[in-house]
Parts: C-alpha cells; sequence; structure tokens
C-alpha cells in the first residue's frame, strides 16, 4: 500500500478502546466515533465482574476449567479455537487493567480478590466494587486519552455511524456518519473499519441496557452484505427490577454473594416478606436445583421464575415479581460487597434492600448472536491465531467486529462475567486483526475513487430527507414501544412456534408502518428523534432475524427454549439407567440435527437462514447438561 | 385519581446562539416515573400545557442507573441526574434547566468537553508500557488504600460538582473541583505515582488549586459522594511540597 494505512473504530465501550489503544501500539492512527463522549458508554453499567482464572482461592481452579466451562454454558453453539484462546488469555488481560490502575478490590494481602459468580463452581471473578464495568471502562478511556494526548487517536464524539462504505468489489473502504450537532452527514476514508456498538437490548423494548444498545449499528451493516449469526440466543437476566425506562438489573454478584429467591408458599399471600415464617417461603431454586442452588445459570434460574409465575401462579402480589434476598446478611458486609447495586435499588424502588426483599423478574441482558465474524485457527495448539487478519473479520471484506455486536464466544449462553472479557479480548484481538489486513492491503482507501464515497453520502441524505418531508401517521417512539411488547410476549423467556408466527406476522406490519413515519421535530440541530426514526427502521429488521431465527430452530438450546421440543431429563435416573440412555441418544439425535450456527443474509423480503457447523475440536459434547 | 397529572417547567434553548425560553407540560400521573421516563413519555407526546404541538424537548441521557453521567441537570433548582430524580419525590411543577456552567447546545443539552479538556490536562492515566501482558500484577495495594482509591475511581463527569462551585464559570480559568479528585486518584496508584509531578505542576499554575476557594458546595452534590474536599486539601499538600522540591531542582 503506498499511502499511510488508518483505521475506523466506531464505539467507545471496553471493546472499541481496547481495538483502539492495539491500533495505536502498531504505529497506525485511529478515528474513533461514538455517539456520546466514549467514557458515557454502555459498559459502564457492569457491575459484577470480569472472569479470569488466577487460582488464588485453594480451588484447584484452572484455565482448561474456565474453557470448559463456557464451552458448556453456551451449549457447545460457539467455536471452540477462539474460546480456548480467549481463556488463556483473560488473566494477562485482568493483569493489565490492574497495572493500569483499575481499583479491584484486595484480599488482606493486597492482590486482587475473587467472587464467585453464577454457572461455576470456582471463585474465578475480579471484580471493583460494584462498579466492575465502569472501572475498566475507565481505565481503557484513561488508556485511550493517552495516545490522543500523542496525536494518535482522533474523537468524533456525538457523531453516528450510518453505513460502511463499499468500493466495486465489495471491499469496505469508510463509512458514512452523521454529525449528531447540527445533523449533517459525512463520509470518512479508511482502510480497514471495526464495528464495537453493543448490544441490541432495545429491540425488546426495555432490558438491562442503555440507550446506545439498540443494535441500529449492527442491522446497518447486515443490510449492506454482513451476515448476522445466531440472533435467536437472547440471554433473560433472571433479577431484574421493573421501570418506565429500563429494567434495572440487580446482579448476579447478589447471587454468587448468597442472595436466596423466593415466593410466599401460598398464592395471594399479602403478608410483609419479612414477617412470612421460613417454612412458608418457597426457595425453588434451592429445591430444584440442589447442587448449584440460587447460583444456577442464568436461563435456567429464567424460566424457573418464569414457571413459578405463569404457570404455578405464586408470583408475589399476583404480579410478575418473585423475591430476592439478601436481608440475611449484615449490613455492613452488604455494603462492602454490593453497596453500588444496593443502593441503585433504593434509588430506583424507593424501598430497602438491606432489610427486606427485593422484587424481580427477567429481563432481555446480552445478545450471544450479532455479526458473524471469522478466526484463524492454530493448528498447533488448538486455539486461534493471535495476530491474523480473518480475525473477527466479518464477511464484508475490511469490516471487523468485536464486543458485543459480535457473535462469538458465546454461543447459545453467556456466563456471568464473561462478557467484558469477550469485549476486552476481542478488541485486542479485532485491533491486532485490522493492522495485519491494511499491511496485506494492495490499494489503500486512498485509491477508492470519489464516486463511492458521494453515492453513499447522496444515499444517507436522501433518507433522512424522507423521513424530515414525510407528511406519514405513525409515531416512531411509539413503534418503538409496540416491537418491544410484541418481542416481550412472543420471543421471550419461553417460545412457541405460534407465537412466533404471530411475532413474524408483527414485525412485518411495524416495518410496513415504520415507512409512513412522522419525525415531529422541525429543529436542524440535535434532532433526536430523527435519529431515533431511523433507528426504529434498522432494529425492525434484525427483530425479524432474531424472530425467524427462534421460530426456525425447533429445539432447546441455552437461552432458546421451546417447551415443545425440550427432552426432559428422567427424574431420578442417572447415567447406566436404561430409561437415561433411551434419553441420552435423543438429546445425540438432536445435537446432529440442530447443533449449528444459524447464519442470517439480508433480503428484501426477510432474513435467508442458513445453517454453518460449529468448530467443536476442544471438548466435543458428550454428555447433556446436568444441573441437579 | 384518574386525573392526576404531573407538571414540568422546562427551560428551552433552540441553539447555543438562540435566547431561552420557558415551556410548561404536563402528563398523566403513574407510579415509579423518574425525569428521564417522564421526558420520554413527552417525547412520544410532544404537546405542551397549552395544547400545542411543538418539538420534543431533547436532553442527554444513556444508562439511566446513574453511572454514566449523561443526564445532568438542574433539577428544582438542584445540578443532579435525571434518571435517578424520582418524580413522586419532588416537587411540582418540576423545573428542569440546563447545567448554566457549561455551554448550552440545545434545550437541555450542553456541551461539557471541557471537562474531557481537563483530564487530559492533568494527565488522568497511569502510563503503562503497554497493553500486552508483563506477567506480572500491579505492585501490592492494601485494601484500605483501595477503598480510598476506589471512592475516586467512581467519578462519572457529570458536572453537578462543576455547577455548584462558585469558582468555576463559563469564562473563568478554574478547571474546577472534578478533577482533581482524579489528580488524587492516579497519585494514589504505586506506578502511577511515578508521574506525579507532572499532574502536580498540570494544577498548580493559573487556574489550579489555588484558586478554589474553599465553598465545599462541590462535595455536597456529588450523586457519588466522592470526597471532593479531602482530595482538594491533600493535593494543597502535595503541590506545596512540590513547590519547593521545584525550587531545589531549578
Ligand atoms: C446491567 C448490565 C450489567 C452487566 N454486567 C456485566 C458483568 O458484571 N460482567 C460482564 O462480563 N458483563 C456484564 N454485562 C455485559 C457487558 O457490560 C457488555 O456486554 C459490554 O460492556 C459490551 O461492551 P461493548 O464494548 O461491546 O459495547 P458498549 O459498552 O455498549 O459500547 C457501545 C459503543 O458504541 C457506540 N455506538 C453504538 N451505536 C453507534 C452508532 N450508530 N454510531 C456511533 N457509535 C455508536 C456507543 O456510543 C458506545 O460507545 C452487563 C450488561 C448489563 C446490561
Ligand atoms: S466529582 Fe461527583 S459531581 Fe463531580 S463530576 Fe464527578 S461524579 Fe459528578
Amino acid at each position: 500500500m503506498a499511502t499511510k494505512p488508518k483505521v475506523i473504530v466506531v464505539g467507545g465501550g471496553v471493546g472499541g478502546l481496547w481495538a483502539t489503544i492495539r491500533i495505536v501500539e502498531r504505529n497506525v492512527p485511529v478515528d474513533l466515533f461514538s455517539l456520546f463522549p466514549v467514557k458515557r458508554s454502555h459498559t459502564c453499567c457492569a457491575q459484577g465482574g470480569i472472569n479470569a482464572v488466577f487460582d488464588i482461592k485453594g480451588q484447584e481452579d484452572s484455565v482448561w476449567q474456565h474453557i470448559v466451562d463456557t464451552i458448556k454454558g453456551g451449549d457447545y453453539l460457539a467455536d471452540q479455537p477462539p474460546i480456548r484462546s480467549m481463556c488463556e488469555a483473560a488473566p494477562g488481560l485482568v493483569r493489565t487493567y490492574d497495572r493500569m490502575g483499575v481499583t479491584f478490590s484486595r484480599t488482606p494481602e493486597g492482590i486482587m480478590d475473587q467472587r464467585l459468580f453464577g454457572g461455576v463452581k470456582n471463585r474465578r471473578t475480579a471484580f471493583a466494587g460494584a462498579t466492575t464495568g465502569q472501572q475498566l471502562l475507565y481505565a481503557a478511556d484513561e488508556q485511550v486519552r493517552a495516545c490522543e494526548a500523542d496525536g494518535k487517536v482522533t474523537k468524533y464524539e456525538e457523531w453516528e455511524f450510518l453505513s460502511v462504505v463499499l468500493d466495486d468489489k465489495g471491499t469496505c473502504r469508510g463509512i458514512a456518519a452523521m454529525n449528531l450537532n447540527d445533523m449533517t452527514v459525512h463520509t470518512f476514508r479508511a482502510d480497514a473499519v471495526i464495528l464495537a456498538t453493543g448490544g441490541l437490548g432495545l429491540i425488546f423494548g426495555r432490558s438491562t441496557m442503555s440507550t446506545n444498545s439498540t443494535g441500529a449499528a449492527a442491522s446497518r451493516v447486515y443490510q449492506q452484505g454482513a451476515k448476522f449469526a445466531n440472533g435467536e440466543f437472547v440471554q433473560f437476566h433472571p433479577t431484574a427490577m421493573k421501570g418506565h425506562d429500563k429494567l434495572r438489573l440487580m446482579s448476579e454478584a447478589c447471587r454468587g454473594e448468597g442472595g436466596r429467591i423466593w415466593v410466599p408458599r401460598t398464592p395471594g399471600d399479602t403478608r410483609d416478606p419479612r414477617e412470612i415464617p421460613e417454612s412458608e417461603r418457597f426457595y425453588f431454586l434451592e429445591e430444584w436445583y440442589p447442587a448449584y442452588g440460587n447460583t444456577v445459570p442464568r436461563d435456567v434460574a429464567s424460566r424457573a421464575e418464569f414457571r413459578v409465575v405463569r404457570h404455578m401462579g405464586l408470583g408475589v402480589g399476583g404480579q410478575d415479581i418473585v423475591y430476592l434476598d439478601l436481608s440475611h446478611h449484615p449490613r455492613a458486609f452488604l455494603e462492602a460487597r454490593l453497596g453500588a447495586i444496593l443502593d441503585m435499588y433504593r434509588t430506583f424502588s424507593g424501598e430497602d434492600p438491606y432489610t427486606g426483599p427485593m422484587k424481580i423478574f427477567p429481563a432481555m441482558h446480552y445478545s450471544m448472536g450479532g455479526i458473524l465474524v471469522g478466526f484463524a485457527k492454530d493448528e498447533q495448539t488448538g486455539g486461534m491465531q493471535s495476530i491474523h487478519p480473518d480475525n473477527h473479520q466479518s464477511t464484508i471484506a475490511g469490516l471487523f467486529a468485536c464486543g458485543e455486536c459480535d457473535s462469538a464466544f458465546h454461543g447459545a449462553n453467556r456466563l456471568g462475567a464473561n462478557s467484558l472479557l469477550s469485549a476486552t479480548y476481542s478488541g485486542m484481538i479485532a485491533g491486532d486483526a485490522s493492522v495485519a489486513y491494511t499491511k496485506g492491503l494492495k490499494n489503500g482507501s486512498a485509491d477508492t475513487a470519489d464516486r463511492h464515497f458521494e453515492s453513499e453520502k447522496n444515499r444517507q441524505e436522501e433518507i433522512n430527507q424522507a423521513l424530515i418531508s414525510s407528511d406519514g401517521t405513525e409515531n416512531p417512539f411509539a413503534l418503538h414501544r409496540e416491537l418491544g411488547e410484541l418481542m416481550q410476549e412472543h420471543v421471550f423467556v419461553e417460545r412457541d412456534n405460534k407465537g412466533l408466527d404471530k411475532a413474524l406476522e408483527g414485525i412485518r406490519q411495524l416495518r410496513a408502518r415504520s415507512a409512513r413515519m412522522r419525525v415531529d421535530d422541525k429543529a436542524t440541530r440535535v434532532n433526536q428523534s430523527l435519529s431515533w426514526a431511523r433507528q426504529i427502521q434498522d432494529m425492525i429488521v434484525l427483530a425479524e432475524v432474531i424472530a425467524k431465527g427462534a421460530r426456525m430452530r425447533d429445539e432447546c438450546r441455552g437461552s432458546h427454549y421451546k417447551a415443545e421440543f425440550e427432552l426432559k431429563i428422567p427424574e431420578g435416573k442417572f447415567e447406566g439407567d436404561p430409561e437415561f440412555e433411551r434419553y441420552k441418544a435423543k438429546w445425540k439425535a438432536n445435537n446432529e440435527k440442530w447443533l449449528k450456527i444459524t447464519v442470517a443474509t439480508h433480503a428484501k423480503d426477510g432474513p435467508k437462514i442458513d445453517y454453518r457447523p460449529v468448530d467443536l475440536s476442544v471438548l466435543a459434547p458428550t454428555k447433556p447438561r446436568d444441573y441437579r | 385519581m384518574a386525573d392526576r397529572e404531573i407538571q414540568f417547567n422546562v427551560k428551552r434553548q433552540d441553539g447555543p446562539e438562540a435566547a431561552p425560553y420557558w415551556e410548561e407540560f404536563t402528563m398523566p400521573y403513574s407510579s415509579g416515573h423518574n425525569v428521564v421516563s417522564a421526558l420520554m413519555y413527552l417525547r412520544e407526546h410532544p404537546c405542551n400545557a397549552n395544547g400545542e404541538t411543538v418539538n420534543p424537548v431533547v436532553w442527554d441521557c444513556n444508562c439511566m442507573e446513574e453511572v454514566c453521567g449523561a443526564c445532568a441537570m438542574l433539577i428544582n433548582g438542584v445540578p443532579r441526574q435525571a434518571c435517578a430524580a424520582l418524580v413522586d419525590d419532588l416537587e411540582q411543577p418540576i423545573v428542569l434547566e440546563p447545567l448554566s456552567k457549561f455551554p448550552v447546545v440545545r434545550d437541555l443539552v450542553v456541551d461539557r468537553q471541557r471537562m474531557f479538556d481537563a483530564l487530559l490536562k492533568i494527565k488522568a492515566w497511569v502510563p503503562v508500557d503497554g497493553s500486552w501482558d508483563i506477567h506480572r500484577h500491579a505492585p501490592l495495594i492494601s485494601p484500605n488504600e483501595q477503598s480510598i482509591r476506589y471512592l475516586f475511581s467512581r467519578c462519572m463527569t457529570c458536572g453537578c460538582c462543576m455547577e455548584a462551585c462558585p469558582q468555576f464559570q463559563q469564562d473563568s480559568k478554574f478547571i474546577g473541583p472534578a478533577p482533581f479528585a482524579q489528580v488524587r486518584l492516579h497519585n494514589s496508584h504505586p506506578t502511577g505515582s511515578f508521574f506525579n509531578p507532572d499532574r502536580l505542576h498540570a494544577i498548580m499554575g493559573e487556574g489550579g488549586i489555588t484558586d478554589c476557594g474553599n465553598a465545599q458546595n462541590c462535595v455536597e452534590v456529588c450523586p457519588k459522594d466522592i470526597p471532593l474536599t479531602d482530595a482538594i486539601a491533600e493535593l494543597g499538600r502535595q503541590t506545596t511540597i512540590q513547590w519547593i522540591r521545584d525550587l531545589f531542582v531549578r
């Protein structure tokens, strides 16, 4: 390449910031785009911690066990070489965070402490009070600011990514973005683009996520040809509190630190929960899953809550509520371990979680699916090659993805505290890969004809113009509410094909209506309604990917649950029992049919769904999951 | 009470140069609202109290759980995060204004770039040789020291303390209280402390720590209870020692 390379990173959560740091370390300048100052990114919401094996709790923990837990937690639906490499890299990454000054909680000896998190048996989670995500985000933000001081990073904060600019061969050569102050559209050249735009919780209306988590950016590149994988796999967090604006998460750390989930045994019990004696409380997780109790994986807990409330009619006050109780712990212990989380509950509910139980229910929390990305396998180690242009590259050449918007690592479900890790790790890998990719380019983006940039700019300006001058009747905010209601009704914790057909029909209607939207804001500055109207159109497109993937997948796997296709473990039967062996045979047959990654390709009349095999070379499934 | 309402009086401004004006809004009451969720209702129903359709009020927010710092504004005259301001706890009409110490971009959106510039100026980071693993942790930090550092590490650059500070003005040079917490934080890290002179020099000149008038308003309003005045007192000592050191080095 004749000119010096440049990379654009879109998104400044931990994923995008780590990518930026790595690229700058390789002496390539970065233009960093974000909807707002990167320090305000959604990553700041993460409370619980980040997984990395240090084996400091006398439990003989091992990296191998972390790999096994991640693979099994995801019900084998993720390619395994990247999982292996991520778990191996985890201790090094967390050490680096420590060196960057993260205020990790300490043991009496002054080293980083580790706590227990759901779905695993070992203390493997490093944490900084109850604001780990905020602390990791700030550490990465500070390092990027140091790069900025050296003139190696240019920030475009309060800019919205609209699309990638593709050349005649379909290679990514830059982006189109909108200045959110004056709403003008501009194009930018780059030799590689990394998308790190986070999750898509807002497709479910309200979720545990922030306003930046619309999935719109991922949807935009999907509509431009990037394939989207495993869309139907959405994690529902079992412990969220209700709100008009969002469903605030009560961290899994609450369960890790001994929180107990229960409902009154008597339906409609109106007593103050503190007055209900032990014997009249139904600790359903402890009763149903004695080995793990309250720390069963999230999907198991969410469905159990659903069952207790919707099928057994035991919801507190007849509502969608169960209790999460920490009030048996001393106040000082709770303040030290969970202070920020419990204060948040008090702030937003007005009730005191130190003396009585909290009221919670499952909420959309994390998208395992995302932009399909590749990896280069290292045949020697069974992991992935640490630097290779294929790593985290999407199906559009030159476009990479990292963080929650990619589809790697978590398969059908994600372990708690594994996604700060995957966002960090994938940011690092994608950053390195993008530089390796630019080195192999014959022609840089400087050689790309202007017309590609001009036509993309025109296309985007036309979308804006159509919305601003529209005399339609549909309100973009009302459409979003309806989309959320539809997804929570039919594409939620429990799914069935009748409901999913209704969801698909409803989504198509919403799509038609979204073509007749009206933007109430007539201003040319900071027009948030215009920006939202654009995003809702793109969210509807991804909603269809999620619902269609779910409709087609006739099985239960990880977070995706259809009662009709559940293979029930025969009660009281274990390996060797003929009944259990019959069950195992069915489970094997189901894997042959469904252990494959869903791949969606955009088409005018809706997503085209294909499947591709999973790389199971590290640990092939031999036994079904059993949390009894 | 079917016709109970929530009333707002909002100070609006169409752009940085435009004149501000007040506009009243009402919406149906429902329990559990905070100022952000109410503004969300109003943007879906952009109609003022006179029944006229108007441009929806714009404001910043992201996390909606008081950790991102985006939605700080004046609520009944107090600088705070809109997401954590429960309607049931507020006197009505609820008066919303943009923070006054920063340039207004539009309505309740202000430009706080000055705060991020300050973080650059004070070198608010722990220099590392690189992001790669060096197979070592940071040096040991006692649980006690960690818990003090943790207090400072939660600053979300919201600007409430800056708003409350009488010395910090749009046209004054004073760097404001929040950056001091970050100098205090990074100076106390075992390896961050290698660069203390750089950070101290950044707050020793004009607009630096000696411009603090000790009004102590900042700690009163900080939503994260960050001990800003402790930081300022501690840095007063550190800068004095640095000043004496500089005399000898010169
Ligand atoms: C409440 C909560 C608690 C959590 N707790 C934990 C935990 O304890 N441990 C754990 O491991 N994980 C946790 N997670 C998950 C984890 O926080 C996220 O998966 C992770 O932070 C995602 O980081 P990211 O870098 O991918 O994206 P984000 O942090 O979401 O950042 C997205 C970035 O993209 C930018 N962006 C988005 N769209 C555009 C656009 N169109 N144009 C320009 N910029 C754009 C935004 O400005 C932002 O900078 C939690 C999640 C939630 C919701
Ligand atoms: S110190 Fe407190 S009030 Fe000031 S910016 Fe930080 S969090 Fe906000």
